[in-house]
């Protein structure tokens, strides 16, 4: 099976929110909630870079590690999913993840958060795949389908990469050669304990 | 020269003088901002796990949170919480019952040692009692919905199976956060009824060397409190405010803190809340079964003399003698029917 990751090329980002876009139409997700987002570093300044980021399906996910009731589980293709019948909202998820995916809908009093939602790589979740209740939890089950994330497919520069790891970082390297730059992929260090590579 | 002539002239100079101007003012930014190895995503994001801190820039949703792009102080937080939490409560907890298993069975039961007189005397009245309890049941369910986001995956999730599980942890997060409300406004009250039986005095001192009567059996003089008891006050007014305040950071989340500051929260939130619980352990034991006499004081609030005679010698009395002092309007001189 693949080892499904992203890799965002901030070299060739133009921030155009196409990817934010295609996630929030794709899944229909809420109001309040963005499974992916994009983020501009030193804006306005030398070395600005824009780099689309969600959940990157880390390796040892730290979500899954302090869930205070496991609903977290990895599927063949080391997609990080989780069971929203069994989430309690409690958001510890969200102290834990590295990169900020973990969202909460805003239900009932004081900080009451419901359900976590957060990128599923387009694969769904627990339910039967492609079916209107895994629709209703988690938005369209690409993978299932044999697709790739709808972001990626989406992006006009093609900076977001979807698939497996050893594939994209291939693509990205030979980009890297080729340009002669490159600023790496973003969260790899974090997510996959390992960089793109040489 | 007139007027308008000047005009053109000084539109003329700032016309051409600007783009220069424009371009000497940014002569390193002209330079940096090439692409080539500006940013490295492997070099900040080491830098940052290094450092502290967090990579982030501008969103162009209203969100703040979402500014973040990397925050590896997560990682810290997951081995606070898996590791140093885990061990912290299992040992507070798991020894403080070891601990008081073993008082039991080489102690046994505190008995009044004059015996029963059958003559009691007033210890708490109904308003203490009714606080106490408030506390003390929002306290049960606040620190067992507590355990339960810690330890419950490990002990009860398996026990249980997970959609059984999950309803249960619900239930106790919703309870946890409206129980938080009653738990502080009897903080509050229990202060204002018990501090000033609770400042620490010399004989507390004399108190703890003999031992408060747990190791050996001797019953050294106290008033209205002793110093173990002095203890678990400012044990649950210190320690259960700051729970209590980092409890509302972390229920109102986001709201004027940031993820480091949540993350806090939650490290001395959980931590103080464990050792607590392992101190409200202690004092459950010997105020119910622990000793003979204690659980009254609570229950309808009239000790035994004898018990009072034996804890606390020198508030009994005081207490004895304001009742020979004042005399209840109700009373009668004898033979007066």
């Amino acid at each position: 099976m693949a080892r499904m990751k992203f890799l965002c090329d901030a070299d060739r980002c133009i921030e155009c929110n196409a990817c934010v876009t295609a996630c929030k139409n794709e899944h229909e997700v809420p109001w309040g909630i963005n499974r992916r987002r994009v983020v501009t570093i030193n804006d306005g300044r030398p070395g600005e870079r824009s780099i689309s980021m969600a959940c990157m399906h880390c390796t040892d996910a730290p979500c899954a590690a302090v869930c205070p009731v496991s609903c977290f589980y990895t599927t063949a293709d080391a997609v990080v999913l989780h069971d929203k019948d069994l989430c309690i909202g409690c958001g510890y998820c969200f102290y834990a993840c590295p990169f900020g995916a973990p969202q909460y809908p805003r239900v009932g009093n004081f900080g009451g958060r419901g359900k976590m939602d957060k990128c599923t790589y387009c694969a769904g979740g627990p339910q039967q795949d492609n079916s209107l209740v895994e629709y209703t939890q988690y938005g369209s089950n690409r993978l299932a389908e044999g697709k790739l994330p709808l972001c990626a497919e989406m992006c006009s520069t093609k900076a977001l990469l979807a698939g497996d790891g050893a594939m994209i970082a291939t693509i990205y390297r030979e980009r890297v050669a080729k340009r002669g730059y490159g600023s790496g992929a973003w969260g790899w260090r974090t997510a996959y304990r390992e960089g793109v590579g040489a | 020269m007139s007027r308008a002539s000047r005009f053109l002239v000084l539109v003329l100079a700032l016309g051409l003088a600007s783009p220069a101007g424009f371009f000497h003012a940014f002569p390193a930014a002209a330079q940096q901002g090439t692409p080539r190895g500006v940013v490295s995503a492997e070099e900040m994001e080491a830098a940052t796990l290094r450092r502290g801190g967090v990579i982030d820039g501008r969103v162009s949703i209203p969100d703040p949170q979402a500014t973040t792009l990397i925050q590896p102080e997560g990682k810290s937080w997951r081995n606070f919480h898996n590791q140093t939490l885990a061990w912290v409560g299992g040992v507070a907890v798991l020894g403080m019952l070891v601990i008081l298993v073993a008082f039991y069975m080489t102690r046994g039961r505190i008995r009044i040692e004059a015996g029963p007189s059958n003559r009691t005397i007033l210890r708490f009245n109904a308003l203490e009692r009714s606080n106490h309890w408030m506390v003390a049941g929002s306290f049960i369910v606040l620190a067992l919905s507590g355990l339960n986001l810690t330890f419950g995956r490990h002990i009860l999730l398996p026990v249980i199976g997970p959609e059984t599980f999950t309803a249960v942890s619900l239930w106790g997060k919703i309870a946890h956060n409206y129980l938080a409300f009653p738990f502080t406004l009897g903080l509050v009250v229990m202060l204002l009824l018990w501090v000033k039986d609770n400042i620490p005095t010399k004989l507390d001192l004399e108190w703890i060397r003999q031992g408060g009567g747990l190791i050996g059996h001797g019953h050294p003089p106290s008033r209205r409190f002793n110093a173990g008891q002095k203890m678990v006050f400012w044990i649950t007014i210190l320690g259960g405010g700051l729970v209590a305040a980092s409890g509302y950071v972390l229920i109102f989340p986001f709201v004027g803190t940031d993820i480091a500051q949540m993350q806090l929260a939650h490290i001395i939130h959980s931590l103080l809340s464990v050792l607590m619980i392992a101190a409200m352990m202690a004092h459950i034991y010997i105020g119910s079964m622990g000793m003979e006499g204690a659980f009254d004081a609570m229950s309808s609030g009239e000790v035994d003399l004898n018990w009072a005679k034996e804890h606390h010698s020198l508030w009994v009395e005081d207490e004895l003698a304001k009742g020979q002092g004042s005399m209840p309007t109700s009373a009668k001189v004898a033979g007066a029917d």
